[in-house]
């Protein structure tokens, strides 16, 4: 009998999980189960859609040819049940379906607005395309918007209405942005980016309530009781993975779906992968959730590996996450201690004076980037995190030497020194590490 | 995004580029976002060769720059691929 596999989710944890799975099961069945009509698209491209870069239909990855070819059976509907013991699934339309393995790849949604009128009309979230489209058709030129929330999404809404016409006002809860991320010299090229597009930036300003006219928002009252008016108010102020379906089935959960390092959950032949599911980790001895798309995808790969009968352990590499920030390519490798928690780490920063152009052998070329500047958090012998904005060269022998753990101690000294040229000596020390080290098994 | 003036220092090197090296992705920045496929002014679908983790390899790839120059999560750099700098070419 052929397996049936049955993956629910059609993000890039589902699909990478799908095309592994095609390939190493070629007579499987194979079942994609999604409750988002618009399929597989690029959920971080979003962004891009909304700021106009692209067009919509740019945002699928895989043509209706290319999805056909896999040889899927795709269900648009919910899932809203699961037993695991009987191994069987539960669609909102009532079928029931039967599954030899089951990968819950359900992800992640926006949290919801924490302040009362949350649910009036014209009050969004950046969470689906059809979110993304109900914004783009409100955001009209000149239309009066509000944006609440101190991530990456938050701007991008931000920079997505101004975009698109819109008056914006960003309201920020503290006295910077990202300020458990960004040092203060990085937020500031962050706002001052913004307030130079013309995007009003409230800090220390907290939503006391939205208030609505005839049911559409119309303002947002302020804790200080300053009222703001607005057709749109758009809530970025975190992401919760989708649980019901896994809670439905009785499987171990905390903030995600908890899953072993082979992706496998509390549950005999259900696995999780993506956004929602929280995986152990052999290095910190935690399970993390990591909610970003190169490790959704990792997961999605290797939970097929598993699935087809090669358990296959997810190793999580050091989290990195690639934005743009404000205009500057900006990426951002494992702990940046911003929140202050990691008192014995040292901070770094070099900017503009660095001899960027001439820092690594190799050639490559990339634009000429207004801000270039690197951030890099060291423990007493190992680099933990660092921040790469503008020129991202750096970022790759970052990502390795913070991924390795690597010892670097022999320059540890020559790095704390004043005025130290500390891309010269990253990229250099990089080069031997590589040589001697990294080749080795 | 909008583009900033290109120096001397990049057209001189893009020479180089066009003579020996392809755009490659980085697997691990790229969101599937297909902004370097839009801008490919011969159509050719970038994307799917970051997806595959492969250079760039079509013939008809001028090195132009513009899937380099626009992905927002610099995902895409011009470099000699593994045969070049084995002297392979």
């Amino acid at each position: 009998m052929t397996a049936r596999y049955v993956i629910v989710g059609a993000g890039v944890a589902g699909i990478a999980a799908a095309e592994r799975l095609r390939a190493l099961a070629p007579a499987a069945s194979i079942m994609v189960i999604t409750d988002d009509p618009a399929g597989f698209y690029s959920r971080p491209g979003l962004a891009y859609f909304l700021s106009d870069l692209i067009p919509e239909d740019q945002l699928f990855p895989r043509s209706p040819a290319e999805l056909r070819a896999l040889g899927l059976t795709w269900i648009t509907e919910r899932a809203v049940g699961l037993d695991p013991h009987a191994h069987h699934l539960t669609l909102a339309d009532g079928r029931t379906l039967t599954y030899d393995k089951l990968l819950l790849a359900t992800g992640a949604t926006a949290a919801p607005p924490d302040f009362p009128g949350g649910d009036l009309d014209g009050v969004v979230t950046l969470d689906s395309l059809e979110d993304a489209r109900q914004i783009v058709r409100r955001a009209r030129r000149g239309t009066p918007a509000v944006v609440v929330g101190g991530g990456i999404t938050a701007l991008e809404l931000a920079e997505g209405l101004h975009a698109r016409g819109c008056h914006v006002h960003y309201l920020l809860r503290g006295d910077r942005y990202w300020a458990n991320v960004l040092d203060a010299e990085e937020s500031q090229l962050v706002e001052g980016h913004l307030r130079a597009l013309g995007i009003h930036i409230h800090h220390h300003t907290r939503i006391l309530q939205a208030l609505g006219e005839r049911g559409r928002v119309a303002s947002v009252e302020t804790a200080t009781g300053e009222r703001i008016a607005c057709q749109l108010l758009a809530v970025a102020i975190g992401t919760r993975p989708r649980l019901e379906l896994a809670r439905s089935g009785g499987l171990a959960t905390e903030r995600g779906i908890l899953a072993d390092e082979y992706l496998e959950t509390s549950a005999a032949d259900v696995l999780a992968a993506g956004d929602v599911a929280q995986v152990y980790d052999e290095a910190t001895g935690r399970a993390t959730l990591d909610t970003l798309w190169a490790t959704a995808r990792a997961h999605g790969a290797a939970a097929a590996m598993t699935m087809t009968g090669t358990p296959t352990a997810y190793r999580r590499s050091v989290a990195q996450n690639v934005t743009l920030l404000a205009g500057i390519p900006t990426t951002i490798i494992g702990a940046m201690g911003g929140s202050g928690d990691d008192t014995d780490l040292v901070a770094i920063a070099r900017g503009d004076s660095e001899r960027w152009r001439t820092a690594l052998p190799d050639w490559v070329v990339v634009e000429q980037h207004t801000v270039n500047r690197v951030r890099l958090m060291l423990n007493e012998r190992a680099l933990v995190g660092a921040i790469v904005m503008g020129d991202q060269r750096l970022a790759y022998p970052l990502q390795r030497l913070i991924a390795a753990r690597a010892d670097i101690t022999p320059i540890h000294a020559a790095l704390l020194a004043d005025g130290a040229p500390v891309v010269q000596l990253v990229a250099d020390y990089f080069s031997a590490w590589e040589r001697t080290y990294a080749k080795q098994p | 995004m909008a583009l900033v003036p290109r120096s001397l220092a990049f057209d001189l090197t893009r020479a180089e580029v066009l003579a020996t090296g392809n755009v490659v992705p980085d697997p691990a920045r790229c969101v599937q976002c297909g902004i370097c496929s839009y801008n490919c002014p011969l159509g050719l679908d970038v994307r799917a060769y970051a997806w595959r983790d492969e250079p760039i390899a079509d013939a008809h790839c001028l090195t132009c720059g513009q899937c380099v120059a626009r992905c927002p999560r610099g995902a895409l750099r011009f470099a000699p691929t593994a045969a070049q700098k084995r002297g392979g070419c």
